[in-house]
């Protein structure tokens, strides 16, 4: 510990090997992509760099013989609730580098997690339970615009639907994989993704990083994203996928743009996202063709045009202050679905104090959203998407009671294949093989076993939504959506239940 | 049926192999001249040494035969073959009919006429003359073995672990001139030397001195003399067409057989040391007596005598054989002559007795010779059997530490992979 | 007939498979005590290539034509028609090396001890290859071919 810049003194993790059970075998230091595990040629031992050591767990899960414990670091500074460690170790870093904090995956800080104070009603006696074991439970869910009246004539006696709708989206679950960019993730996730979304039959959406060529045979299943970076953007793409989705905003930077560094950007990156190799790809904060809204309602169209309108439109927000006002002028706009990620929502790269300080949490912003569209009336015109730190089954029912279609999983996918939330997905050295570009690395993710976990995860999260609709006693989602009335709050202030607009648990 | 087999050495176990992959049911009958089961005739240089008990010479089972329905006739000496009346005639009066025969009588030492030899000599290509020299090494001091090839040099080591004096001479100007160079030979020698063994190049014996009673030494061409009690002739082996010499056989240096290694004579077939098959690499007929070629030949021919339609891909000359802790490996084209069509590269480092050189022909691998450093070796072996294209790839295979990752996909999923 | 392929576009050069190896074929069969207590240490049967991004491993195919059987003057290698596993009897070696030169994927290693040589022997105690199950990224296959 001699003669290092300050940053580098007070490590956050410590690296315990147990030399009984060590055979120095050097899988650690293989697998490290950090460089904490080093082998000592001379000595014929496998030495630590607790400096490097970023808490991934990679060497943990790999040693053969359990030999390595990955701990918070014991050092500690005297107890300060205002100057907690983490702020002191910041000013350290950029005291030496006089640059920017950067960070990836959502907001770790300890703001309120609606979702925990929010409970699920159940049938005792009345409105008995329902066994999904033994009754059709629907899952299914539409997204797109609905008309104001649904006409239907009778033909025979029997009835014909005769009102014209714009295009849907059927998926089997409420639940999609969130955009994550090819570039800030690899092709072998992407094909993981793709291949669990058409299992599943549900969607994933290809981030503003384009569509590799190789995916376009799963275009039913996709969702492609038109950034402000417009990277990919090509007549064939936008006829790729089953929706287009305009990204105005992202929950974990709100406000800004995206930056992937030109080490990232390889062959196949350079030829899908259409940009020169190792150049940086920067998208802009705002489109620099939407300065209004009705801008915004030019390029929305446009699209549509581009795609023959057979394809629902999707806008992207992040959820921030007055998300309901801007709700209302999207979908006046034309957009078929909204989509809110609050400030939970996860990120390759990201500014820590942006991601850590900005939006609001996703909870609130769907209820204010989903309330004001129904006080204008115009609720059916859109269908409405929550993503940002959607953690379970339980999650996503709490979100469709409180009004949402669907939920996005980004995160989530992640952590079901290998990711452990560490937080350096900037480096461009995920060790999982998820957030890294370096062929080496990449092929850490198996996209068989990819495949199958993430189809997997929304199949479990499938069966537990089931039951606890059943023991709602509902058989279809649809009964479910903006239920408030089978939702109760723990622990929150009357301003927070009338923002939820859910009661009080025990009123 | 009556399958018949003249010879017990590997080229008849594969030919058992090779007849029952097909046919379970129909007795083969071998015709074996030496007393004992099959064995690996290589390794009367490891039991010579002291190494290698007897029971482990044995290269299959005991019970293999008796598993395979096969009639092991031992000691005895199958000494005309009448073709017409489809039956062989043994030493001792029996006569053995067949339908279909294989002959495998392998190869015999070849004893050129030396000045007062006469029957006062070893050879060793035999168990029986492995036994032999083990009762000579009781008795002799000094011994001079004649041939400086494979066999000879074998037999140098083996009595020299015995605590023999060794002289061994070599017409040629180094050992091994059949598959080795020169830089090998030298390394090899030089090793040789070291350890103690005499080495007498581009030298022949004109005279072998007796007393009254033994051997008490020996006139080289170059005039030395070398004291000695024993002679070992190790000059060559050739096939052993003795059966055949009344017989309609067709018969060159070998016997001659074509791609699915049967004679002029239907149903009479011939592989081992014997025969004179394709050269898979110069394309023309020779005898290889290479161990793995007999064993192929054999395992081939026993399934076209069941039935099969097998052509032979050829044969190729490869030997694996260490010295004193220097292991050597040759195998393919060795030797090409200077203004050939063949391109060579070589690195060598004598201190270290370290050697590679490999030959090519245009775009493919013909051969090479390996001396200190053999890891992987069997790559180099794929790479000319399997006539890849190596023209790109010449500095990756002069590698010590030869390694699949210098080469592209296709060519590793060729190696790797295609069976 | 078992066989064991590697697939490279998945093989993360982890070496865990060589791991594996050495303690299915020690003494306890514990990966601990083979590696610090057993003496001498076993070698690996099979091996990892490795070049930059590129990494696979290579052992024994178990051949229907088996170079090595062809090969071996000493009756040490032997293929089984039953289990098509084809067998090294260690204690038949001379350790002459013909099956390092004959066998074309070059997956017959010397034993550290120079006396004789090593090489897959398709588990024979386990249901799955001790390599296969090891692989943290399925890049190890055992097929019926």
């Amino acid at each position: 510990m001699l003669y290092q810049p300050i940053s580098k003194s007070y490590t956050d993790f410590r690296i315990h090997r147990d030399l009984d059970k060590c055979i120095q075998c050097k899988v650690c230091v293989r697998q490290c992509t950090y460089g904490a595990h080093v082998y000592d040629q001379s000595s014929d031992l496998v030495r630590e760099d607790n400096t490097k050591c970023v808490g991934c767990h990679r060497c943990e899960a790999l040693c053969p013989t359990e030999a390595i414990t990955i701990r918070r670091s014991p050092m500690e500074f005297r107890e300060n609730h205002l100057w907690r460690p983490w702020f002191i170790k910041n000013i350290y870093k950029q005291a030496d580098t006089g640059g920017v904090l950067l960070t990836g995956m959502g907001n770790p800080q300890a703001y309120r997690i609606f979702w925990d104070h929010i409970v699920l009603d159940a049938s005792q006696v009345t409105n008995p339970s329902i066994d999904p074991l033994r009754e059709p439970m629907e899952l299914k869910t539409y997204l797109g615009s609905l008309p104001d009246s649904v006409k239907v004539d009778t033909k025979n006696g029997k009835p014909k639907l005769t009102s014209k709708f714009t295009p849907q989206l059927e998926i089997e679950y409420p639940i999609l994989f969130s955009a994550m960019s090819y570039g800030s993730i690899n092709l072998n996730i992407h094909r993981g993704l793709a291949r669990a979304a058409t299992e599943c039959g549900i969607l994933y959406n290809t981030g503003e990083g384009g569509l590799h060529k190789e995916l376009y045979p799963y275009g039913k299943n996709t969702i492609v994203q038109v950034a402000s970076g417009r990277f990919g953007v090509h007549a064939d793409y936008l006829n790729a996928g089953a929706a287009v989705e305009i990204k105005i905003g992202q929950g974990a930077k709100p406000g800004i743009g995206g930056h992937l560094p030109g080490e990232k950007i390889g062959p196949d990156v350079s030829a899908t996202r259409m940009i020169p190799i190792g150049s940086d790809a920067i998208s802009p904060a705002p489109h620099h063709d939407i300065y209004s809204i009705e801008d915004l309602r030019q390029l929305i169209y446009a699209l549509k045009e581009a795609t023959r309108y057979e394809k629902p439109v999707f806008v992207k927000i992040a959820a921030v202050h007055n998300s309901a006002a801007i709700a209302s002028g999207m979908v006046r706009a034309g957009a078929d679905v909204i989509v809110l990620d609050g400030f939970r929502g996860g990120t390759g790269a990201a500014p820590t104090m942006i991601r850590d300080n900005v939006g609001i949490p996703i909870e609130v912003a769907l209820a204010a959203v989903d309330d004001r569209l129904r006080q204008e009336g115009i609720r059916n015109q859109a269908s409405v998407i929550v993503a940002g730190g959607t953690r379970c089954s339980a999650d996503v029912v709490k979100a469709v009671a409180l009004g949402a279609d669907a939920c996005y999983i980004g995160s989530a996918a992640l952590i079901s294949v290998g990711c452990t939330m560490c937080q350096r997905c900037y480096t461009g050295r995920c060790p999982w093989g998820i957030a890294t570009n370096d062929p080496y690395i990449a092929k850490r993710i198996n996209p068989d076993i990819a495949a199958e976990r993430l189809a997997n995860l929304v199949k479990a999260w499938g069966h537990e939504i089931q039951e606890i609709l059943g023991g709602m006693g509902l058989n279809a989602l649809e009964s479910l959506r903006g239920n408030r009335e089978k939702l109760r709050g723990v622990g929150l202030n009357e301003v927070e239940l009338n923002i939820l607009g859910i009661k009080a648990a025990g009123a | 049926m009556q399958y018949v087999i003249v010879g017990n050495g590997v080229a008849a176990i594969g030919a058992i192999e090779g007849i029952r992959r097909r046919d379970r049911e129909n007795p083969i009958t071998v015709i074996s001249a030496e007393p004992y089961l099959a064995y690996g005739r290589p390794l009367i240089a490891n039991f010579l040494r002291g190494a290698l008990s007897k029971d482990l010479l044995l290269l299959r089972e005991e019970s293999f035969y008796e598993k395979n329905n096969v009639k092991l006739l031992l000691g005895r000496k199958a000494v005309r073959l009448d073709e017409d009346k489809r039956e062989l005639s043994l030493e001792n009066g029996d006569s053995v009919p067949f339908d279909k025969l294989l002959v495998a009588t392998g190869g015999k030492p070849f004893v050129p006429p030396i000045v007062g030899l006469g029957d006062n000599y070893h050879t060793f290509t035999t168990l029986k003359d492995a036994r032999g020299l083990e009762e000579m090494s009781r008795t002799v001091k000094v011994a001079l073995v004649i041939g400086g090839g494979l066999i000879g040099l074998k037999a140098a080591e083996s009595l020299h672990d015995r605590g023999l004096r060794i002289h061994v001479v070599e017409l040629a100007d180094r050992i091994l001139s059949a598959s080795f160079d020169e830089v090998a030979g030298r390394i090899i020698y030089n090793r040789l030397n070291q350890v103690g063994i005499g080495l007498h190049l581009k030298n022949t014996v004109e005279e072998v001195i007796s007393g009254r009673e033994w051997i008490i030494g020996a006139r080289l061409k170059s005039g030395e003399m070398v004291e000695c009690q024993g002679v070992v002739v190790a000059i060559g082996v050739v096939p052993d067409l003795e059966l055949l010499k009344d017989s309609g056989i067709t018969c060159n240096r070998g016997v001659v057989v074509d791609d699915f290694l049967e004679t002029n004579i239907e149903g009479v077939y011939s592989a081992g040391d014997v025969a004179e098959t394709k050269d898979m690499l110069l394309g023309e007929k020779r005898v290889t007596p290479i161990w793995p070629n007999a064993y192929s030949q054999g395992l081939l021919a026993g399934q076209n005598m069941a039935g099969a339609q097998k052509s032979y891909e050829g044969s190729i000359a490869m030997n694996s054989i260490a010295f004193y802790g220097i292991p050597t490996i040759s195998m393919g084209i060795t030797n090409p002559p200077a203004d050939g069509p063949y391109r060579i590269r070589s690195v060598v480092n004598e201190e270290r007795s370290v050697y590679r050189k490999l030959v090519f022909q245009d775009e493919y691998l013909k051969g090479a010779v390996l001396v200190g450093k053999i890891e992987r070796a069997g790559l180099l072996t794929g790479f000319i059997k399997k006539h890849i294209a190596v023209r790109e790839y010449e500095d990756a295979l002069m590698k010590d530490e030869l390694t699949l990752t210098d080469f592209p996909k296709n060519v590793r999923q060729e190696i790797l992979y295609s069976d | 007939m078992k066989r064991i392929s590697c697939k490279e576009e998945v093989c993360i050069g982890c070496h865990l498979c060589e791991i594996a190896c050495v303690t299915e074929h020690s003494r306890s069969k514990d990966v601990v005590k083979a590696y610090k207590e057993e003496s001498p240490r076993p070698t690996p049967r099979n091996m990892v290539e490795e070049e930059g991004a590129l990494s696979f491993s290579v052992a024994c195919r178990h051949c229907d034509e088996p170079s090595c059987v062809e090969a071996c003057i000493a009756g040490a290698m032997v293929k089984d028609y039953e289990t098509g596993v084809v067998k090294h009897q260690p204690e038949k070696c001379v350790g002459c090396w013909s099956c390092v030169m004959a066998c074309p994927r070059g997956a017959v290693k010397i034993d550290p001890s120079k006396t004789r040589v090593i090489k897959c022997d398709l588990c024979p105690d386990r249901e799955v290859p001790a390599c296969v199950a090891a692989c943290p990224n399925r890049a190890l296959i055992c097929e019926e071919k």
